[in-house]
Order: C-alpha cells, then structure tokens, then sequence
C-alpha cells in the first residue's frame, strides 16, 4: 500500500498543478487547445494519489512492487504525451512562420517594384 | 448617411458554393460590400469568389474559423463599416434571411443578432451527438447570459459597430460562436435571436466530426467557465 504521507503530498502536488493551469488559462497566458492535455495530466494524477486501492490495483497489474512507482510511471508517461504533442505543435508553428517569412519578403519585394519607379525598369 | 454594411463570408475550400453564395448576397443586397475570407483554401476558393465579384482576403495558412471570421471583423473595422454579417461559405446560410437579422440592427435595439434555427419554424436535422450538443451548450448559456438563447452553434449572424470593434479585437478560438455569445453578454453588449431557416450544406462536410466532438465539448466547456472568471473591459462609450 502507498505511504499515507506519499499520497498527501501527490494529491497536494496535483492540486497546485491544477490550480496553476487554471490560473493561466483564466489570465490568458495559456489556451484552452493546449491545457487540456494537461488537465488531464493533473487530474489522472489527482485521483490515483487519493484512490489508493486504484494504484494498488495498477501496480499489481504492471508488475511493480511498490505503488508509488506506478504512480511516477503513469505521470511520467502522461508528461510524455504532452511533449510529444508540442513537437507536433512546434513543427506546425515552425511550418507557419516559415510560410510568413516567404510571404512577407513577396510582399515587399511586390511593393518596392510598385513604388520604385526606376526599379521598374529592370523587369522584362 | 447610407449605413455602410459588409458581409463577411469565412470560406475554406468551398469551391462548390461560395461563388454563388457571393452572388446571393448581392442579389439580395447590391449596398453590400463582401469580403470572402479564404482560410488557406487548397482549391479554387479565392478565384472563384473574386470572379463572382467579392474582394478576396487569402490567409496564408488556415487559422480555423475563429481566425478567419476575426480577420473579416478586422477588415470592416479597419474599413469604417457600419454592420456587418457573417454568412458561411458553405452556403448553408440562407443571404435571403438577412434582412431578417439587419432589422434589430438597423433599427437600434440589439448590437448583435443571431439566427436561430430553433425558433419559430424547426426544420433543422443534424445528427444526434450533434443536437445533444446544441441543447447541452443551449442550457449553459442561458444560464450564464440570463437570457434564452436556443442556437448557440449559429454562425450566422450581423452586429453593429459596437460588435464589429469587440470582435476585432477578441474572438475565440477553434469553435468560437458560443464563446463569442457569452463574450458579447460580458461586454454588455444586446443580444437578439433571430428566426431563420437554415439550408442543407450546398457542398464540403462539415468540419465537426465525432472525435473532434468530444474535443469540442470539453474544450468549449472549459472556455465557458474560465470566461465566467475573466474581468473584460467595458464597451467603448458610443452612442448608438
């Protein structure tokens, strides 16, 4: 069974992680789109720190003697999932600010030729 | 003064029917300037609208319709435009009930008006996670804006000055027509449900599927209750 004093401090720690994501949501320094993966990270966290007989049960199940460590394993693999999904975030940003730098140089280049009279003169 | 008024059509890959929806609204309105907001069309959208005669935002990347809808609201601030309305590039908004939701505009009783497929005559059929939805987020938002709001999912929809101003400067993300009706209640913007009916998409599918759904509903439920927690400023003194 997980040390009683193991499961307060991981449900405490769970519940200041939630309370620091609402926290950033609700004063708009994080988005609703990328939040909920971690919701769901602070809440799985949550209830396994308090349903102790759960973790048991998910130890036992995985083959790990000491419940705690199940509970380090699922959270770490939770942290996993929300990195992985900002490196597909990451990669999309990357593409789009890629796109803007192409389009934005097309658009200068477009207005120096419509403004610059002279430069004119050297297209076909 | 002839009030000035743009329709704004979001489109994104409507080939099939933005082209006539452009026209529709033309045929119904000729003071109506249109502006088709392209998504980052991969098709024809752009040209197609710009031969029907609308003048073409092309996004250079698809920003989801929040973005889109908000660049149109940023064209008719930027622009000086009295009233605009939002009409669907799917052509699943009927141009022929605008002058339906112009009316409380027009006549000053309501900064924004949305149709509603609920009142009045209900011929709407979606599926049934789809009205589930509808009727869930239906409730909430009453509840939040104390006042009956029956079509939360419209984006049909025309405001005034006051709304084009307020959704320049914020519109919601990813599924934005039922954050955007409490946004519009915390700024203490009037709010009117309109009676319209509502067609069959012309072309495309739509772009809620089921998994993105369940997505929608938490995610849209979440933004409703941070929302309850955000101070928003108050609306620009301006008299109506």
């Amino acid at each position: 069974m997980t040390p009683f004093r193991v499961s307060v401090v991981a449900a405490a720690a769970a519940l200041i992680l939630l309370a620091i994501i609402l926290e950033l949501i609700r004063s708009r320094r994080l988005q609703e789109r990328y939040a909920i993966l971690w919701l769901v990270t602070g809440s799985v966290m949550f209830v396994l720190a308090i349903w102790r007989g759960g973790l048991a049960k998910i130890a036992d199940l995985a083959g790990i003697a000491y419940p705690p460590s199940a509970l380090f394993v699922l959270v770490s693999l939770f942290i996993l999932a929300v990195l992985l999904h900002y490196s597909t975030v990451i990669s999309g940003l990357s593409d789009q600010s890629k796109i803007l730098a192409q389009r934005l140089a097309l658009l200068e280049r477009e207005l120096e030729e419509s403004s610059g009279g002279e430069r004119r003169e050297a297209d076909p | 003064m002839a009030v000035r008024r743009l329709a704004i059509v979001p489109a994104y890959n409507e080939v099939g029917s933005v082209a006539s929806v452009v026209r529709e609204i033309h045929a119904v309105d000729a003071e109506f300037q249109i502006v088709v907001v392209d998504d980052g069309s991969t098709d024809e959208t752009a040209r197609l609208a710009a031969e029907a005669g609308a003048r073409v935002i092309r996004l250079p990347f698809n920003l989801g319709i929040g973005g889109a809808v908000q660049t149109g609201y940023q064209y008719a601030l930027e622009h000086g435009f009295d009233l605009a309305v939002q009409v669907d590039g799917d052509g699943q908004h009927d141009p022929g009930e605008i002058d339906a939701l112009l009316e409380p505009i027009l006549d000053g009783s309501a900064d924004m008006a949305v149709g509603s497929r609920f009142i009045g005559d209900r011929h709407y059929r979606g599926t049934l996670s789809r009205r589930i939805g509808i009727r869930i987020f239906a409730a909430l938002v009453s509840l939040i804006v104390r006042q009956r709001v029956t079509d939360t999912t419209s984006g049909f929809r025309a405001v005034n000055r006051l709304g084009i101003r307020l959704f320049a400067a914020d519109y919601p993300h990813d599924y934005p027509e039922v954050e955007a009706t409490v946004l519009v209640f915390r700024h203490r913007l009037r709010m009117v449900e309109v009676p319209v009916r509502m067609r069959e998409r012309a072309s495309g599918s739509s772009s809620i599927t089921f998994a993105r759904s369940i997505y929608y509903m938490f995610k849209v439920t979440l933004a409703l209750f941070m929302g309850l927690f955000r101070r928003y400023p108050t609306p620009p003194e301006e008299v109506h």
